[in-house]
């Protein structure tokens, strides 16, 4: 359905949050399902993790990252401007245990999903337990809705400018070796998941990711979204996107994410070239 | 006599566009095939025709160049003519039938429905009269030949009639899986304008089984036609199949047809375009990949399939268009492995030959590889046409929807499925069949749909 933006606001460089109008979608909407949106009838179909929803306002709530053609183009768009079209809410929600200790890692915009995953779950009365990555700290969105539904929450940066200065999985592994964790859930880049599932893989303790390959209907129907989980295709768009990280075949989810490099580049030189040339969009 | 030649792009210029390649009869050329058609009292051709066309009467009205009352006539029982003239199996359906052909060309019916829905398009479509309104609500799942054809038959009874597609455009496998070089998206844009007209209402982007369920609209709505077709791309099961470079046909083709990935970067869906292609597979959706592949640009396509010619399911017509447009076809060959490089893009593909044996239980001669054939074949880009299943979601989020073989949903001659008030029809009952079948099938559903929407009106009189 077309559906119309009701706030564009940038959150950080290159970091904008999304919400639109789309009653259908909030009335069912779960933390770990995804929506796909077309911006225009030139536009691509993208995938975005759901963030945030509310069932009474009728509306949808996704950060994303201005990585490429489409999402610079979204980044442009306003409050009060048209989306083509929006779908959803697609995938599977995240299972959610009971009377568990949980430590949630976002990295990046993986830091919102992992926002609504963890409410969800610190609803159904877990200990929550969620550790934030950024490059720096003008990275870092949502710290204090993330806080408020978390137990501990800790922060780390690649430069040291806030919070641990380092990576998130080692203050995931210093958890780890202090107590017991029943489960930890993962969501933001590849390389980050591939290395959270490094980290507790000795331990066994179990390891849910949230799996972004390129996706084109997200409904079943083409497969371009194969991934291999315990040695088995799977189709992350209705099999996923969370799967058992322990289990992924992350070589392979990151080979597939650069099949496009070429395209996407070209792509993206021509959406520069038109916006300098003042054609602008379509 | 035999029928007049139709018009088609010459091959080496057609393979640098994706402008349609036949080009339909002239008016001329019409009237004197429709003059070779006998009239039949008891006409045979009709029993080919799973929609029942009057198909004497239609041609009568051609004749005498009544080519408006011609695409009336087609209108009364189907409601994608223009569709239909285009991509329906005729040779093996209404025209096998005719009785010229049991010494002549058959009559070419099909080209001649196109011509006239065409006339009529060209013209622009008049709406045709519907019932008064009944009140029932009926909600169509999918917009495919079968949704389109069971919405437009309610929608005449007087029903209201939503369909919900879970893609961004309406009509199914007809936008995102044939080419448009086979089937201009305009004249399917132009035949789901004539069910909207109709009365019907259609919600793009909702996704059954997700956005909302079956049991959900069952509070809103009377009846349900089911028509989802069978979506779900398989795969060969091989080593390496999840290489970059190796897609499904439905990827393929939805990236070119739906995301108009042809026309990128115009359109923003990339494709790859490869100089080495391998389609395998051998029927209507390899032969339509594969063409696809050659007018992105591809040297050299080859078809593989493991029977030989025979039994390939694909048209006559369109195996010989793309030999025309230079496809190879390596028959008897079966893919055995993948083989990629160190950034797993596929290098090659590994086969080896086959014999024909004794028929399988589908009747048809099965495939035995023989030992000491393997070879390898260079491929920069693959696409498995192997088949599609329908897709799962439908059924596991509708309680007690029985399920058949493959994910199918049976019913019974009706057209309803194990559940009162939810019927279904197309590909998703039979698995992959054909455009004509599936309206076939919705035109029976929608006729007992509505019988039994009758009843409970009557029931629900008497109680009163
Ligand atoms: C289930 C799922 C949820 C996602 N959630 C979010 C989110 O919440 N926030 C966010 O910022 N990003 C999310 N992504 C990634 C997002 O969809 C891509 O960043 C976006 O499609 C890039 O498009 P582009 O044209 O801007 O960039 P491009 O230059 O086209 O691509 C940049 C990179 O994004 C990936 N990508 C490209 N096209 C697609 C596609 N159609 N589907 C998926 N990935 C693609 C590729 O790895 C590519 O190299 C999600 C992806 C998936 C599959
Ligand atoms: C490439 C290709 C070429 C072909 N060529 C020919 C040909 O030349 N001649 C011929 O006769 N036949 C041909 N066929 C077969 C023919 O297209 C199908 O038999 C026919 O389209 C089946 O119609 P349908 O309405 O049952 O399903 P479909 O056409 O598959 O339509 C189903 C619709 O339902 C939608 N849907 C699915 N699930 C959901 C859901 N959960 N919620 C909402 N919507 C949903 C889908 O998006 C789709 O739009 C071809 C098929 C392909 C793939
Ligand atoms: S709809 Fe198909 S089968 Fe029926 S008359 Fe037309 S071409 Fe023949
Ligand atoms: S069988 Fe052939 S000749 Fe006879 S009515 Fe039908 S189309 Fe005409
Ligand atoms: S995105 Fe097409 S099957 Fe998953």
């Amino acid at each position: 359905m077309a559906c119309t933006i009701l706030r564009k606001e940038e959150l950080a460089p290159d970091i904008n949050l999304l919400e639109i109008a789309a009653p259908m979608v909030a009335r069912k909407a779960r933390a770990g399902q995804f929506i796909i949106i077309r911006i225009h009838e030139w536009g691509e179909r993208i995938p975005l993790t759901v963030a945030d929803y509310d069932r009474d306002a009728g509306t949808i709530t996704a950060i994303f990252l201005a990585v490429g053609k489409t999402t610079e183009e979204l980044a442009g768009l306003a409050s009060g401007d048209g989306i083509a079209d929006v779908v959803g809410p697609l995938g599977n929600p995240a299972e959610v245990p009971r009377d568990s200790v949980v430590v949630f890692v976002g990295g990046g915009v993986g830091v919102a999903p992992v926002f609504c995953e963890a409410r969800e779950f610190k609803r159904a009365g877990n200990r929550v337990i969620s550790i934030l990555g950024a490059r720096t700290a003008d990275l870092l969105i949502w710290e204090d809705r993330l806080r408020a539904v978390s137990d501990e929450l800790y922060i780390t940066t690649d430069d040291g400018t806030k919070g641990h200065h380092g990576f998130v999985t080692d203050v995931l592994a210093e958890i780890l070796a202090e107590r017991e964790v029943d489960r930890v859930v993962a969501i933001g880049p590849a390389v980050m998941m591939r290395v959270v599932a490094d980290v507790t893989r000795p331990s066994g303790v179990k390891t849910i990711v949230s799996l972004n390959p390129i996706m084109v209907d997200g409904t079943g129907m083409c497969g371009s979204c194969r991934v291999v989980v315990d040695g088995k295709t799977m189709f992350a768009c209705v099999d996923g996107p969370e799967f058992d990280a322990h289990q992924v075949d992350f070589t392979l989810l990151m080979s597939r994410l650069a099949a496009y490099r070429e395209e996407e580049a070209l792509s993206l030189e021509r959406f520069h070239g038109e916006k300098t040339d003042g054609v602008g969009g379509k | 006599m035999s029928r007049p030649l139709m018009l088609e792009q010459d091959p080496v210029e057609r393979v640098k566009n994706f402008d349609e390649v036949a080009l339909g009869y002239t008016r001329e050329q019409a009237v004197e095939e429709a003059r070779r058609c006998l009239q039949c009292k008891k006409p045979q051709c009709i029993r080919g025709c799973p929609v029942e066309i009057d198909i004497p009467a239609f041609i009568r009205e051609i004749a005498e160049e009544n080519f408006e009352a011609a695409a009336m006539e087609l209108k009364k029982t189907n409601s994608l003519p223009a569709i239909c003239g285009r991509v329906c199996p005729q040779e093996t359906q209404c025209e096998i039938e005719c009785v010229l052909g049991k010494k002549d060309e058959p009559l070419a019916i099909g080209r001649l429905e196109r011509f006239a829905a065409d006339f009529e398009l060209a013209r622009g479509v008049k709406t045709p009269k519907t019932a008064p309104p009944t009140g029932f609500k009926v909600a169509v799942l999918g917009s495919g030949p079968a949704g389109l054809t069971a919405a437009a038959d309610l929608a005449r009874m007087g029903h209201s009639v939503t369909i919900f597609e879970s893609l961004h455009e309406a009509g199914g496998v007809l936008i995102y899986g044939i080419p448009e070089f086979r089937l201009p998206k305009r004249i399917v844009k132009a035949e789901v304008e004539f069910v909207r007209k109709l009365g019907v209402e259609i919600k793009l982007d909702t996704v059954i089984g997700k956005t909302t369920t079956i049991d959900k609209l069952m509070e809103e709505y009377d009846a349900v036609f089911i028509a989802s077709g069978a979506g779900l791309p398989s795969f060969l099961g091989i080593e390496n199949e999840n290489l970059n470079g190796v897609y499904s046909a439905n990827e393929f083709l939805t990236r070119v047809n739906l995301m108009k990935a042809y026309r990128f970067p115009e359109y923003d869906t990339p494709i790859k375009k490869g100089s080495n292609v391998i389609v395998v597979g051998g029927g209507n959706v390899a032969m339509d990949a594969a063409r696809s592949a050659r007018r992105l640009g591809a040297e050299n396509v080859t078809i593989i399939y493991r029977r030989s010619e025979e039994e390939m399911p694909a048209r006559n017509e369109e195996i010989e268009r793309a030999k025309e447009e230079g496809i190879h076809f390596k028959l008897l060959t079966n893919p055995t492995r993948i083989n990629g490089d160190e950034n797993n893009w596929i290098t090659s593909i590994e086969c080896i030959n086959t014999k024909l044996c004794e028929p399988d239980e589908t009747g048809r001669l099965r495939p035995e590889p023989i030992p000491g054939t393997e070879h390898t074949t260079p491929a920069d880009i693959m696409i498995i046409a192997i088949g599609t299943t329908p897709n799962t979601l439908i059924p596991t989020t509708t309680k007690n929807l029985q399920t058949g073989k493959k994910n199918t949903i049976p019913t019974d001659t009706t057209g309803r499925t194990n559940r009162e008030k939810i019927y279904a029809g197309g590909d998703v009952v039979t698995g992959t069949a054909t455009v004509i079948s599936a309206m076939g099938a919705a035109k029976t559903a929608a006729k007992n749909i509505n019988q039994y929407l009758q009843t409970k009106q009557q029931k629900s009189h008497r109680k009163i």
